[in-house]
């Protein structure tokens, strides 16, 4: 475990190098959750609920999408990882004495804190201070306030152990574009980065829930606004605990299998 | 043909600071001064060694010849052309290799690219078919035409490369490190080639290269540039004369454990029966140094050799602290 | 022109040696935007109009946009990736070559696979055409047409500008993806559902604004835009390439000075 510990230090390190980036980051984020919002909004036109999901917790919804983009996007991807195994370079990661999921687990996981911790606070700051009308709230009490964390931080480790299957998947395809394209349209449309979930329709929102996708940003947003309760916050932890387990076994497993076929492969 | 006078170039680079989001708003500048004051004059059907240690001017000069760059200062014409004042009618007249870039399209077949570039130098279809087939004997590319770039070794993919920096038949071709990463057998065909177009089709060459081989293979005439100045302009016959300052000699001779002591030379390597020597040409001269040898030991073989060219211009990078 | 469609046809050939990752990648950039699509019919479901614009027009405005960012995207792609060529120093080597730089940058790439978001556009303009309460005069089909003609200048104006950016720097240029990613998202809907600002600055700096709200409300007969020299007013957005080129070339002679 100290060994993971200490890459993740590393390549969170590493990652906050990436200044001027996060700063067009910053803009191109603020620009987004902007015209959102004012679509939304212009949606809602007189109305101020819909549905249970009030032009408050809607703001507040996508202003932490945007803060948070990285924890929640499936087309953050990290080419290094692609390279290796198209070039077939990962018999050199064969060699070091660790669990090559967990190793590129640590590894995308740090790069996402990383690219968060550059990005976020200044998207919540300015979204607290902007006009009334587009103004993010603050969180609903300090208990929701509390799941909210727990709730984002599980959010993210199940992401990233969705994005381990990409990278696997490239084990087969040798070319990370079609899986990528795949995952990152079907994942986001089912995480409400395309409407909100609460403004889906409710056969779609039952698809919703039996799938991983809502669990990542989803849930913690909802959370943090009050607008799922705290009881059913405890609840959907549960669900997540449960989705994270079965995603890293399975992902593990087919990894483990990739590699096998992989050093067959390679006599 | 090339005429160059006081050509001087200087770039304003910037200091990396440590934060980077200060540096989006303050930026220190340091002034390098890639070229100064640099004069030269070449003539229809010279090759030239351009040669000088890494960061010298090289290739900025290059690039002002060939007009991807203006420089401060200065005259430069070539044909009577400026080439920064009116450069597409200048690169008509030029061909450029730059050593390890390509400009071949990687998926398509070699002819693909060589059409391509028949339309982008608008050739009439003549004189297109003779300057090929030209090029096709003498750099043996036609098994290589129909094959797709991504699937030719990089000595193939060389030779393609220079057929393509040719196909308008320029008066004037830069060759900016044209045998980087090349084997042997390569290295001796681009050369061989270079040497062939120059004397049939009068095609002056610039030629920058590390590889001393190439300079003593193809070049006449060498200019040495450090620290963007002129340092040496001539041939290469004359630098060695001028600059040899030492030279080998390795002598065979009968058993005989005397230590050996002669006037203005170096002991390398000495055993029982052979010793080699650093004769320095200064404080002496290789007969006195055979006389010598002859009388303090009885001599079965004996050989004299130069310092080979790498080691000259070593000396006199060093000589010249560049 | 000619030696445009050669370096068309040459791309064409070379992205054709991979025809699985093609036809894909096609498939792939159908469905990107398709699910914005779904996202947006899902809304009008459940609001039935957008500040008074109806399903239909929006499916218009939108599937303009869409064409006109495939077809720049797929031609231009060139400006869009050309950071890269400025720094490993490709360049220099169009400029040792006897065409403008402007033509041989278009040429040195093209994205066929593109193609998949160019027919998704069409559906969906399909879809907003049929069901907009229009009556067609030939003019106002041509406004139709100007209205993708336009877009499509203005998308590749865009592109043009932010490649000229990487002769200063090469650091932090995804910022243009609020022009260009941003234009194409916010341009879906009518630019006047967003506030003030953002309106002006759309219409007036960066033209969406002509190939947008104001020839939707010519065909519609609205107000203050029913008289009939709007229908030309599209065309402005061709416009738009001029000073994008202008500036290019202010680049190049920059880079010229400098080096990389």
């Amino acid at each position: 475990m100290r060994v993971y510990m200490s890459l993740l230090k590393l390549r969170i390190y590493h990652g906050l190098q990436y200044r001027v980036a996060a700063l067009a980051g910053i803009a191109t984020q603020f620009f987004w959750g902007t015209i959102m919002i004012m679509v939304f909004l212009a949606f809602y036109g007189e109305s101020t609920s819909v549905g249970g999901f009030t032009t408050t917790q809607l703001v507040t919804y996508i202003w932490l999408q945007q803060a948070f983009l990285s924890f929640i996007v499936l087309w953050l991807r990290d080419m290094e990882l692609f390279e290796l195994i198209r070039t077939g370079n990962i018999a050199y990661e064969l060699c070091r004495p660790l669990n090559i999921y967990g190793f590129w687990y640590t590894k995308l996981i740090a790069t996402r804190i990383a690219n968060a911790m550059l990005r976020c606070m200044p998207i919540l700051v300015v979204a607290m201070f902007i006009p009334e009308k587009y103004r993010m709230s603050v969180p609903d009490s300090t208990e929701s306030f509390m799941l909210f964390l727990v709730t984002l931080t599980l959010g993210l480790a199940i992401n990233v152990a969705i994005s381990m299957f990409i990278y696997i998947s490239v084990f087969v395809t040798l070319s990370p574009m079609g899986s990528l394209l795949i995952f990152s349209v079907i994942g986001e449309f089912f995480a409400g980065l395309i409407i909100p979930i609460p403004l889906m329709p409710e056969w779609l929102r039952n698809i919703v829930m039996v799938l991983p996708f809502r669990y990542v940003g989803d849930l913690p947003f909802r959370v943090y606004s009050g607008n799922i309760p705290l009881g059913e916050a405890f609840f959907g932890i549960a669900i997540q605990l449960v989705w994270l387990t079965v995603l890293i076994l399975f992902g593990r497993k087919l990894m483990q299998s990739a590699l096998k076929h992989l050093v067959v492969q390679g006599g | 043909m090339i005429e160059i006078e006081n050509l001087s170039k200087a770039f304003q680079v910037a200091k990396r600071k440590k934060g980077a989001f200060v540096s989006l708003f303050s930026r220190e500048y340091e002034t390098i001064h890639a070229l100064k004051d640099i004069s030269f004059k070449m003539e229809p059907g010279e090759i030239v060694g351009y040669i000088g240690p890494n960061g010298a001017g090289k290739s900025t000069t290059i690039k002002i010849m060939s007009g991807i760059l203006v420089p401060n200062t200065g005259k430069c014409e070539i044909l009577g052309i400026t080439p920064w004042k009116s450069r597409i009618e200048h690169v008509r007249n030029i061909g450029v290799v730059f050593g390890q870039r390509t400009q071949l399209w990687w998926d398509v077949p070699v002819i693909d690219s060589f059409n391509l570039l028949r339309d982008i130098y608008k050739l009439s279809e003549v004189d297109y078919r003779r300057t090929l087939d030209q090029l096709v004997t003498y750099l043996d590319l036609a098994l290589l035409l129909n094959t797709p770039v991504r699937q030719l070794s990089l000595g193939q993919r060389m030779r393609c490369e220079i057929a393509a920096a040719l196909i308008h038949s320029p008066k004037i071709l830069f060759l900016d490190e044209p045998t980087i990463g090349l084997d042997a057998v390569s290295k001796i065909a681009v050369r061989n080639f270079i040497k062939k177009i120059n004397a049939e089709n009068q095609v002056t060459v610039v030629l920058t290269t590390h590889d001393m081989n190439d300079i003593e293979a193809l070049a006449g005439r060498i200019i040495l540039i450090g620290k963007g100045e002129k340092l040496y302009d001539g041939d290469l016959a004359n630098l060695r004369g001028n600059f040899i300052s030492h030279k080998r000699v390795t002598v065979d001779f009968v058993e005989n454990t005397a230590p050996l002591d002669i006037f203005g030379c170096e002991v390398l390597h000495a055993s029982g029966e052979r010793a080699v020597l650093l004769v320095d040409l200064v404080k002496t001269n290789v007969p006195s140094v055979i006389h010598e040898l002859t009388n303090q030991k009885s001599i079965i073989d004996i050989s004299v050799d130069s310092q080979p060219i790498e080691e000259i211009i070593v000396n006199l990078y060093r000589e010249y602290q560049i | 022109m000619k030696i445009f469609f050669r370096y068309a046809k040459m791309w064409l050939k070379s992205q054709m040696v991979y025809k699985t990752s093609f036809i894909l990648l096609c498939i792939g950039q159908f469905f990107v935007p398709f699910f914005v699509f779904v996202g947006l019919y899902l809304m009008f479901d459940l609001f039935d109009s957008l500040s008074g614009w109806s399903f239909n027009e929006v499916a218009l405005l939108y599937g303009v946009i869409h064409m006109a960012f495939s077809i720049s995207e797929c031609v231009v792609r060139g400006f869009d990736s050309f950071s890269g060529m400025v720094r490993t120093g490709d360049f220099d080597r169009l400029l040792v070559r006897p065409l403008p730089t402007a033509l041989q940058v278009l040429g040195s790439k093209f994205e066929f696979t593109r193609i998949g978001r160019l027919l998704q556009g069409i559906i969906i303009f399909v879809i907003g055409i049929g069901g907009i309460d229009v009556e067609w005069t030939l003019l106002k089909m041509s406004t139709v047409a100007f209205m993708v003609i336009g877009a499509t200048f203005i998308m590749s104006g865009l592109f043009i500008i932010f490649a000229t950016f990487s002769f200063w720097t090469i650091e932090g240029l995804e910022i243009a993806n609020i022009f260009t990613d941003g234009g194409r998202e916010m341009t879906q809907y009518p630019l006047l559902i967003y506030a003030k600002p953002i309106q002006k600055f759309f219409t007036f700096i960066v033209p969406f604004g002509v190939v947008n709200y104001i020839p939707l409300m010519y065909l519609l007969d609205r107000g203050p835009y029913d008289h009939p020299v709007y229908a030309f007013i599209p065309l402005m957005g061709v416009l738009f390439i001029v000073p994008s080129l202008l500036f290019w070339n202010f680049g190049v002679k920059h880079y010229k000075s400098t080096g990389s």
